[in-house]
């Protein structure tokens, strides 16, 4: 009895200075199936359709949750999270590339270094005077405080900077996902101490001056993170503060 | 600038909630941090903890204490937790809470602005702290966020996408260092340190499927125990009543679920009228408590509806879990991100239809033995978070995870700090020492790639997964677990069968996976073997009288289970690792239970104290 197959059309990658080559592999089709699981299921029998015994494919997965942010990749000319990307509702064959935006480490496997250094420019954190109890935290309007649960959902996936066309050799723009994790920095009472701060750090070169206003990152957000919006609002209070660095100086 | 060479370097192992608090403590005592983790420390497994994090807030009007938080751990873990240090880490939990919160972490609130609480399973007060369904997720972002900030202060140095594979002592058996490989380029190196703590998670891929990622292999711990480690209570293994079960991993549905007001049923006929109806039946079987009886209690019952009545749904191991009679937007408010996950991986709308739902292995209350301050019985070797065996018992409360993982890394850090100024650590590693070591685990590494058997070892994790889910999970009985024992040595001879296709040096993640592979197998002989010489069941170990040979029934044809046997099993189960067999070897160690007096465990009443 012929088992209904699933065709995987993958662009492989043997190293980051290697040249990218195609190889194609067959998956039995089962009910919930998704793109990493048929990927697990390449790691138990790596062998292509025309029957060559090949290393398996590589790839970054770890939660199969959608909130660990590791298996991006580009699926069907979209970058997406692997782990939710159901096959009944893929076009088939299904291709699969690496998320060329970043460097490719191997096959599907990329480095996405510049993204966590990013939030190191604007830096993405609180200034905290210490680990230990020092007093009451204080008490936070609850609607901002739900703007900023919505913001601290962003992963680090990088489908937003994928998608992004000024992300790239072009550009030194950081992206949409860091520039707006300063917003969700500057919303916290303590974290708004600082806000100055990650604003000009945004003025400079790379910041969001360099962002074109596509609005392609909203779109491809698996969080659905309203990046755009955020990204406005800070050009807003962007403006300000270079407004008011004039004045003060 | 010259490097400060009296500045004491901590290597942390691991980089979920307890790795990065530890990091964050040694930072703030002036030590410097080697963190090693399989992927950017932002995408560890602590992400995904939904639920919430106990912590005594008492923000309701309720007159919740500590004290009841405190029996809330020790009642829920059926007196198997040290008590002296659970009640340490319920008394920092509203300290911990406060410094999250200032740490940015966006806890849900209340209309006057304050933390808002919820119900969970095993406590009557609301005493859990959570932001939406993610709760994980941002507490480790907020830590995530602090260790960048001891980065750029160039207090921690990060070695991310590299595996550690082992300890190195000195000559008087001391822990001084650890040999660890790059996952991306290959390179095995030697590293110095004056304290090694590993916090390196659970073991649930032993099971195949489970709600861990993918990294949570448990493959550092028996590491470290084939070097010497003791072990603890590995055959407290917590099943999640509530699980989206799937081919790839079986998705965690929170308890807070069921702590907003969640019911879980199947069809049955009615015994009395015969009529169809939906049968309530955790409600029914545990009056006191309902849908929010702890863990253990609600996974057995639902294996008990599904395996032995036979009503689960269409006949299959599942029930419904429903939350179709709560309003649509307090649950998109309360529980947003996870039903979410429902719609995406199974399609349906968990606001219109009932989730389909059964048992899943969640977490191990086991692990690498620790002292009160998370030292190991190897000196210089800590271990904390998950990995380490503190805390609950034979059953953790749900949301009581990420408060251990927290409180572990407060202990641990400035503990690594003490030993690291004052401990004593014996020689300084030479280089030869730290070569050997390293090509040691070269040597080892180079033969995987020479591997050239007929097995695949993708192949032979999913069956050893198989093999523990039938033995060694919800129901246990000796005959069972002695076939284990028996399938797994098969298992391990087989791994010196397996073939290998990649001998590449780039990222080469299926010779990692053939290391971490046998390191899983003899983790499995740790549990299955603690948990056939425990002749008693006691919170997650439930384990069923043999009768000639077959399992008891009663009379009313349910199976009798042995009941909690105080006088010989109140004891930590501790399991050293036999070199020449490769066997794990079990005994008994007392522990602290000073303060609370066993009693009678009993969800279907109100709790006595």
């Amino acid at each position: 009895m012929a088992e209904k197959k699933v065709r995987f059309v993958i662009e492989r990658q043997d190293g980051p200075n290697d040249k990218p080559y195609i190889q194609e592999f067959d998956v039995d089709w089962r009910p919930s199936l998704n793109v990493v699981a048929a990927l697990m299921e390449i790691q138990k029998n790596p062998v292509t359709v025309d029957g060559k015994r090949v290393p398996p494919v590589v790839w970054e997965c770890n939660c199969l949750e959608k909130v660990c942010g590791a298996c991006m990749m580009v699926i069907n000319g979209k970058a997406r999270q692997a782990c939710c990307a159901l096959i009944d509702e893929l076009k088939q064959p299904i291709e699969l590339k690496p998320a060329r935006t970043f460097p490719v480490i191997r096959d599907l496997l990329i480095d996405r270094t510049r993204m966590f250094e990013a939030l190191k420019k604007i830096q993405g954190w609180i200034e905290l005077d210490g680990s230990f109890e020092s007093k009451e935290a204080p008490i936070q309007n609850p609607y901002t405080a739900q703007t900023a649960y919505e913001i601290s959902h962003c992963m680090t996936c990088g489908c937003c900077l994928e998608a992004c066309p000024n992300v790239g050799p072009q550009s030194d723009f950081i992206g949409p996902a860091p520039t707006v994790q300063a917003y969700l920095f500057n919303l916290h009472p303590l974290g708004k101490f600082d806000a100055p701060k990650r604003l000009n750090a945004l003025m400079e070169k790379g910041g969001i001056t360099s962002c074109g206003n596509s609005q392609n990152c909203v779109e491809v957000c698996p969080k659905s993170i309203k990046l755009t919006t955020y990204l406005a609002q800070l050009n807003r209070d962007v403006n300000i503060q270079a407004l008011k660095n004039i004045f003060d100086n | 600038m010259a490097k400060d060479m009296t500045k004491k370097k901590i290597i942390i192992v691991g980089g979920g909630i307890s790795g990065l608090l530890a990091t964050i403590k040694v930072c703030e005592l002036g030590g410097e941090v080697d963190l090693f983790s399989y992927c950017p420390v932002k995408r560890s497994h602590s992400l995904c903890a939904q639920g919430g994090i106990n912590a005594c807030m008492d923000t309701k009007g309720e007159h919740d204490s500590i004290y009841e938080h405190f029996d809330d751990t020790v009642y829920g873990g059926d007196f198997l937790a040290d008590q002296i240090a659970v009640k340490g880490m319920v008394e920092a939990a509203p300290k911990l809470i406060k410094m999250f919160d200032r740490m940015g972490v966006p806890f849900t609130r209340t209309a006057e602005g304050t933390l808002d609480l919820r119900n969970f399973g095993g406590q009557k007060n609301k005493r859990t702290c959570f932001a939406g369904s993610t709760t994980g997720q941002q507490i480790l972002y907020a830590l995530d966020e602090q260790v960048r900030r001891w980065e750029v202060k160039g207090a921690v140095k990060k070695y991310e996408f590299w595996e550690f594979v082992k300890i190195i002592k000195n000559k008087e058996g001391i822990c001084r260092g650890i040999v660890a490989q790059s996952m991306n380029t290959m390179e095995i190196k030697a590293f110095k340190g004056d304290t090694v703590i590993l916090a390196t998670g659970g073991p649930g891929q032993v099971f195949g499927r489970c709600t861990a990622s993918t990294i949570c292999n448990g493959s550092a711990v028996s590491a470290v125990y084939q070097q010497g480690a003791e072990i603890a209570n590995p055959e407290f293994i917590q099943i999640h009543p509530t699980a989206i079960p799937g081919s790839d991993k079986n998705r965690l549905m929170s308890e807070a679920c069921r702590g907003e007001g969640g019911r879980v049923w199947v069809w049955r006929n009615n015994p009395e009228t015969g009529e169809r109806e939906r049968w309530y039946f955790l409600e029914d079987m545990y009056p006191a408590y309902g849908n929010l009886v702890p863990r253990d209690v609600a996974s057995r019952a639902i294996f008990k509806v599904c395996e032995h009545m036979k009503l689960g749904i269409d006949g299959e191991h599942r029930v419904y879990l429903d939350l179709s009679h709560i309003d649509g937007d307090y649950l998109k408010r309360k529980l947003g991100g996870i039903l979410e996950m429902y719609s995406e991986f199974v399609g349906k709308d968990p606001r219109e239809v009932p989730m389909e739902i059964f048992p899943s292995v969640h977490y191990s209350m086991g692990g690498i033995w620790v002292d009160r301050l998370h030292n190991t019985n190897i000196p210089g070797l800590m271990a904390s978070g998950e990995c380490d065996y503190q805390y609950h018992g034979a059953n953790r409360l749900g949301a009581n995870s990420l408060l251990s993982a927290a409180y572990s890394g407060t202990v641990s850090g400035p503990e690594a700090m003490k030993w690291a100024k004052s401990g004593n650590k014996g020689s300084e590693l030479t280089d030869a020492e730290m070569e050997a070591a390293r090509q040691e685990v070269q040597n080892e590494y180079d033969k995987i790639l020479q591997m050239n058997g007929a097995e695949n070892a993708h192949k032979l994790h999913h069956e050893m997964g198989d093999l523990m889910y039938k033995y060694v999970a919800i129901e246990r009985d000796n005959n069972g677990l002695d076939a284990a024992l028996v399938e797994l040595k098969k298992l391990l001879k087989r791994w010196d069968n397996i073939g290998i296709t990649d001998r590449g040096n780039v990222a080469n993640q299926e010779a990692m996976f053939v290391r971490q592979l046998r390191n899983m197998i003899l983790y499995a002989m740790a549990i299955a073997k603690s948990a056939r010489m425990r002749d008693e069941s006691r919170g997650a170990h439930a384990k069923i009288v043999l009768e000639n040979g077959q399992r008891k029934m009663d009379k009313d044809g349910e199976l009798v289970f042995m009941g909690r046997d105080d006088e010989r099993f109140m004891k930590v189960t501790i399991v050293n690792y036999d070199e020449k067999t490769e066997e794990p070897v079990v005994s008994y160690r007392d522990f602290d239970h000073s303060l609370i007096k066993p009693r009678a465990r009993n969800y279907a009443v109100a709790k006595k104290e």
